[in-house]
């Protein structure tokens, strides 16, 4: 290997970062149960502005990854991950991981007057900026087919499973021209019945859209590149919080479910299912945290890192929420109980942003052990 | 220690006076030894006067790293592990005076090495259902009975013993904590060979071994509230190791992967990488408990360690055999041998495989450990257990 041991990673949590969990968990204990939730999705609406209000704008969450001068908070992804790890606990719907992460690292990373000045509303909550790409889409895989500009910046084309978009206010359009904005407003949005209740998907459709330009291909490229990075980074942070909620909740069914006249939680081959969850959970967050500080200190390896979290956790989060509906057994089963909210979640997630064969596959390249 | 706290200042200068005083260049290695413990330098946690200063455990590595750099020796805790991570801290936790006086110093310089008699043919997992008596005869107790799987045996100068004092109480209560010579007439050690054809372990049979009562560690009948002293020392002491990104097991693999392109795989590789991100994520929790410890909030991740490395051990050296291919049907050697230090890694490929198996059994099993991290850590119940109130003799075995 050419780097065999990388600088050494901050991987616990520091006082300010438990301080803004503590804010952001105590906000959605209130706004978001799960109860709400499901009543938000059957009403077709699933994100919840308000919530989303408060979250970006008053704990001031959205523009965590944005400087001070640009009118965000100048911190770290190490804070963006701790946010994600308690909307993956809640299986929140709201477009954090689509707006505050992915178009707010392509913004970042055009470097551009226009584009910084377009940052402003998102970084402050006030606009929800989402990435007209597929949520599949993975870092180091290629970029989806550029939809086409017919010369007069009025771009045409069509973007699939494209995620938070019905919420968006500004979509981030790949052209063959460059990245773009497009006002939503300008857009046909279409959505799709998506197997996770929480991150909707939507088709995008431009037909002759107006849009703005911000970025030459090649910028707009590298932009998309480093957001997909910091995205699957921070994604690992998500399942980490669904996968504790998962072993959480059935660990406390567990203790006061009995049958056979015992706990459940008694029988040693469910201790054992549990015990092992919960070692995977702690690896989880070792893995998460990792990938969180290489993104913030922009360690040499981050990509590495990343994608040694994504493919680990990706699979914890799926395991987690699995054991969680049948461990609960019947009551696992139910649409009345969270569960399934949390298995769609990880189960999607496990999609989002690569696979974990994908992000192996960058291990075996980042690693130098190449297939045969 | 009720004095103000030694500060990681405080030691480099108490460091700089050791190496002043006794250049490593020119001092043989045991003069060296003696004279770090002496200073207070050998685990600076422990009291003044018994090799420490009353110092914080996080601040041993400012020393360590201090004294590596000037090359002086170390004390060899590969051979005297079983010593340094289980005797001392019980002794530390439950000996008399006389007792850490005369114990500790010798122990940590690997004058004398350590070994533990605790695990017997009909009590493994099962600990306390041990059957090795001792009686009380005037100033001495007769042990007579049989350990099994003792590391170190052969080499070890003394053992840390438990044995039954009193049969007719419950089997956790009539236990007694003893520190044993092995040199002591009727203590027989038998070299055990191993699935390895080595003989790391022993068995060993005492037969009317007479230990002084002042060689007694707690009070009579006490005996397990000492052991668990010493077992959960020995799971922190496993866990708590730093490795290089690819160190361990997982560095033969890719090493072979790299160099011999031959031997690849498509399904190989799928499974290669799936262990090194596993082994990668194993490290990286390592790494994060470490800084636990140091930050003072150590976190129960310590009781998982063991399970991680025991199954990951055991799937990448099972991977290793196979990626060699006809190399893996071959075995280096096995000739008997009685090697003085346990080692995990070193040799062949077929003995990793073999030697890993060892790691979900020694120091505790991974179901047990698995019950441990259900209970404290998660607060699952108890199994329900019957053998609670019955007298150790009224036990079925």
């Amino acid at each position: 290997m050419s780097s065999p041991s990388a600088a050494p990673l901050d991987l616990l949590y520091s006082e300010a970062e438990e301080e803004l969990r503590t804010a952001v968990r105590s906000l959605l204990a209130v706004r978001c149960d799960a109860a709400g939730i499901l009543a938000r999705i059957e009403g077709g609406r699933p994100h919840d502005p308000e919530l989303w209000r408060i979250l970006a704008a008053d704990i001031g969450a959205a523009g965590l990854l944005v400087p001070e001068k640009l009118g965000g908070q100048g911190a770290s992804h190490r804070e963006a991950a701790v946010v994600l790890e308690e909307l993956g606990r809640a299986a929140a719907p709201v477009p954090y991981l689509t707006s505050a992460v992915l178009a707010t690292e392509i913004l970042l990373g055009c470097d551009s007057t226009r584009a910084a000045d377009l940052l402003r509303e998102p970084a402050a909550g006030r606009q929800i900026c989402v990435p007209a790409l597929p949520l599949t889409l993975a870092p180091g895989a290629p970029l989806p087919a550029p939809v086409h500009d017919s010369g007069d910046g009025r771009l045409s084309g069509t973007v699939t499973s494209v995620a938070d978009a019905v919420a968006a206010d500004v979509l981030l359009v790949l052209a063959d021209t460059g990245l773009h904005a497009v006002p939503a407003a300008n857009a046909r949005i279409t959505p799709l019945v998506a197997l996770d209740l929480t991150r909707p998907l939507a088709t995008v459709i431009l037909d002759g859209a107006a849009a703005t330009r911000l970025a030459d291909p090649a910028t707009a490229r590298a932009a998309i590149a480093g957001a997909l990075l910091s995205g699957a980074g921070l994604l690992a942070s998500e399942q980490l919080g669904i996968a504790e909620w998962c072993l959480t909740e059935t660990v406390a069914h567990l203790r006061t479910r009995h049958q056979f006249n015992r706990p459940l939680g008694s029988f040693q081959a469910l201790k054992h299912r549990l015990a092992r969850l919960w070692l995977d959970v702690a690896s989880a967050r070792a893995a998460a945290r990792a990938a969180a500080d290489a993104l913030a200190t922009g360690a040499a390896d981050a990509p590495l890192t990343v994608a040694v979290a994504q493919a680990y956790c990706s699979g914890v989060a799926v395991r987690a929420a699995e054991e969680c509906v049948q461990l609960h057994g019947g009551i696992g089963m139910t649409w009345e109980h969270p569960a399934h909210l949390y298995l769609k979640r990880a189960k999607a997630d496990s999609l989002a942003l690569g696979t974990a064969g994908h992000h192996r596959g960058l291990v075996a390249d980042f690693a130098e052990l190449p297939a045969p | 220690m009720t004095a103000a706290p030694v500060t990681a200042a405080q030691l480099l200068v108490r460091v700089r006076e050791l190496l002043a005083a006794h250049p490593p260049a020119t001092t043989g290695r045991e003069e060296f030894l003696r004279a770090r413990f002496d200073a207070g330098l050998a685990w600076v946690h422990y009291p003044g006067g018994l090799g420490g200063l009353g110092a914080p455990r996080s601040l041993q590595a400012v020393v360590d790293t201090e004294l590596e750099a000037a090359g002086a020796p170390d004390n060899d805790p590969r051979r005297i592990g079983i010593g340094l991570g289980m005797a001392a801290p019980t002794i530390l936790a439950y000996g008399t005076e006389e007792q850490k006086r005369r114990f500790l110093r010798p122990l940590w310089i690997g004058e004398e090495v350590w070994c533990q008699l605790f695990s017997e043919p009909g009590a493994g997992s099962d600990l306390a259902a041990l059957g090795t008596r001792a009686v009380r005869d005037g100033d001495d107790w007769v042990v007579d009975g049989q350990k099994v799987w003792t590391s170190s045996a052969h080499t070890a100068r003394w053992a840390i013993l438990i044995a039954r004092t009193d049969p007719a109480l419950p089997k956790h209560q009539g236990i007694t904590y003893f520190l044993c010579d092995m040199r002591a007439p009727g203590v027989e050690v038998r070299p055990l060979r191993q699935i390895t054809g080595e003989a790391e372990f022993n068995e060993v049979f005492l037969t009317g071994v007479r230990i002084p009562d002042a060689h007694r560690l707690g009070a009579v009948g006490q005996g397990w509230a000492v052991a668990r002293t010493t077992l959960m020392n020995e799971r922190v002491s496993i866990g708590g190791m730093r490795i290089p990104r690819e160190g361990g097991m997982i560095a033969p693999v890719a090493a072979a992967w790299r160099e011999r392109p031959e031997l690849r795989t498509h399904a190989l590789h799928q499974r290669m990488l799936e262990l090194w991100v596993e082994a990668e994520v194993a490290r990286l929790t390592g790494e994060r408990l470490r800084q636990q410890l140091v930050a003072g909030q150590p976190g129960p991740e310590g009781s998982g360690m063991k399970l991680s490395f025991a199954r990951l051990n055991q799937e990448i050296s099972g991977l290793e055999v196979e990626l060699l291919g006809e190399e893996g049907l071959l075995y280096e050697d096995w000739t008997l041998r009685r090697p003085e230090i346990v080692d995990f890694t070193g040799r062949d490929a077929g003995y990793r495989y073999l030697r890993a198996k060892g790691n979900s059994i020694e120091g505790g099993t991974s179901e047990i450990l698995l019950n441990i991290v259900a209970e404290r850590v998660l607060g699952l119940p108890a199994e329900p257990r019957d053998d609670k109130d019955l007298a150790w003799k009224d036990l079925a075995r």
